[in-house]
């Protein structure tokens, strides 16, 4: 096996990183071990070490190294100099290629936490909307129209709403 | 403004601030990553468009109650020497010393929150509680937060949650952190088990400045690493567990220490503080290290009537840039380590030597 930094010499020092039931793996020589300090009592993180690897590669291949972002002009190049992004924008920019690098470097791939006020209250009401939906195809399928109707007022009545809440969430 | 060092806590003041498991936690600390909506991080945003951010983020900080009479300031207008101290104190990262024009600082009278403009990301505003209080940490950073996007527009997407600079902190932006002091598990050579098992956890261990620094003075900083995909009350319940089994681990070593290698760990004890109770010149790093060993036996009961908060302030005041401000000439390595040798001397006149049969510890 070869050693993933240099892709040289033979890899001695293997990682291996669980969390919940994730796997990370990570092949090295000697030589390359020891300068990302992993025999370093001081610690080390695979996260730290991926990002500098395999990760800007891996955005590349998936988006081609012209891609620029159209709202702030950074490319893939300067991605791979720095491993950091230069606006809000290129999330979407590069999305492709960050896709596979976020999986290997968080537990999940969709944000469960916090959210700014405004866009919580949005998104409930879309979560809403989409339940209340499921519940109308659903009656109407098993042909129960009084529920049906029900079902369908309410849901004109929130669609009715002026909306000013959903605007934010653009 | 007042300056920043009439502005600080004193020394022995941080030093008496006390929190749960203090033997072990040092402090805790949450930090939030945050950025604008409609402008370049920080790293490749040009100078203009810096200066405008934080003409846009730091009269909204700065108006938050939390930060009635704040120090603010500009990084641009903080000397070398304030930047060190602030470092020093865990209140910025190296890395935001290295800033100058275009970034910015807000800290507390209080100095439990202090906010970064434009480190690597617009905004990192962080908690800070001595002891082992990450819930509350996490609670005041939350509130801080929550007030301060009333005021601001964040970058947040659907999915991914808030938008970072840097890929490793996408989603909650969230790092929660404890700063220990592990010398039993040192001393007893179970330190790197303990780190690779806790790295297996998904969990960075570093230095006592955070990224790619060496853990002097046994220090050791354990943080989340994972930002997407869990919430925020997860992520500190999932590091609360694995601290509460390091803390464990530390009290056995230290109790196993004392019952099968009490020779080993008395003589450790006794040399650290013969040099330092004696030396006329010494480096900081290795006055870290020995006060490390004396706070273990402060903590052993070994030094009856000493506070542990004594060898908690020279941890701080005997550190190159706080030795630094004291005086009035710009010194060399070599001085400085001839003037912290007298100062600990004359610090440590009134702490005899270190008893042979362990006091229960009272003063703490």
């Amino acid at each position: 096996m070869q050693c993933s930094i240099c892709k040289e010499k033979p890899a001695t020092v293997h990682l291996t990183q669980i969390v919940g039931e994730k796997m990370q793996k990570l092949d090295l020589c000697e030589d390359c071990a020891k300068t990302k300090g992993i025999n370093d009592s001081s610690g080390f993180a695979l996260a730290d070490i991926m990002l500098g690897l395999g990760a800007a590669q891996e955005v590349e291949q998936a988006v081609g190294a012209d891609l620029k972002c159209p709202r702030c002009g950074f490319s893939q190049a300067d991605f791979k100099k720095s491993g950091r992004l230069g606006c809000s924008e290129c999330y979407k920019t590069f999305s492709e290629g960050l896709s596979g690098l976020l999986k290997t470097m968080h537990k999940g791939t969709r944000h469960t936490g916090k959210a700014p006020e405004a866009l919580r209250v949005s998104r409930e009401n879309s979560d809403r909307l989409k339940t209340l939906q499921k519940r109308l195809n659903k009656a109407i399928e098993s042909e129960n129209f009084e529920e049906a109707a029900l079902l369908r007022d309410e849901l004109k009545k929130i669609n009715e709403r002026p909306a000013t809440t959903t605007n934010l969430a653009q | 403004m007042k300056g920043l060092h009439e502005f600080l806590v004193s020394p022995a003041e941080t030093a008496r601030r006390h929190g749960p498991h203090d033997r072990i936690v040092m402090s805790s600390r949450v930090r939030l990553a945050r950025n604008l909506k409609d402008a370049a991080f920080p790293g490749w945003a040009k100078k203009p468009e810096r200066v405008k951010i934080l003409e846009t983020i730091r009269p909204a900080v700065e108006s938050l109650p939390e930060m009635k009479d704040a120090f603010s300031e500009a990084m641009d207008n903080l000397g070398a020497l304030d930047k060190q101290i602030l470092v020093e104190r865990h209140l910025i990262s190296r890395e935001h010393a290295a800033k100058s024009s275009g970034s910015g600082l807000v800290l507390n009278r209080e100095e439990t929150f202090c906010v970064m403009i434009n480190e690597e990301d617009h905004l990192r505003m962080q908690a800070l509680r001595p002891g082992l209080q990450l819930k509350q940490a996490w609670n005041a950073i939350d509130h801080l937060d929550s007030e301060l996007e009333k005021k601001l527009d964040y970058a947040f997407d659907g999915d991914l949650g808030y938008l970072t600079a840097c890929p490793t902190n996408l989603g909650t932006g969230i790092r929660v952190s404890a700063m220990l002091h592990l010398p039993g598990l040192v001393l007893g050579e179970q330190i790197n088990p303990i780190i690779q098992s806790v790295n297996k956890l998904g969990l960075a261990v570093r230095g006592l400045y955070g990224e790619g620094t060496e853990a002097l003075g046994n220090v050791f900083q354990v943080s989340n690493q994972m930002t997407l995909g869990e919430n925020e009350p997860a992520i500190v319940e999932r590091l609360e567990k694995v601290l509460s089994q390091i803390i464990e681990h530390e009290e056995n070593a230290r109790q196993t220490l004392l019952e099968k290698k009490t020779k080993v760990v008395f003589n450790h004890i006794g040399r650290a503080y013969g040099i330092l109770a004696n030396a006329h010149s010494i480096s900081s790093k290795e006055t870290m290290n020995l006060l490390s060993l004396m706070r273990l036996g402060v903590d052993m009961g070994l030094f009856p009537g000493a506070e542990r908060s004594l060898v908690d302030e020279l941890f701080l005041v005997t550190q190159p840039a706080h030795l630094q401000k004291k005086l009035s000439d710009k010194l060399t390595a070599e001085e400085r380590d001839l003037i912290r040798a007298d100062m600990v001397r004359e610090r440590l006149k009134n702490v005899s030597r270190p008893v042979v049969k362990p006091q229960p510890n009272t003063t703490n």
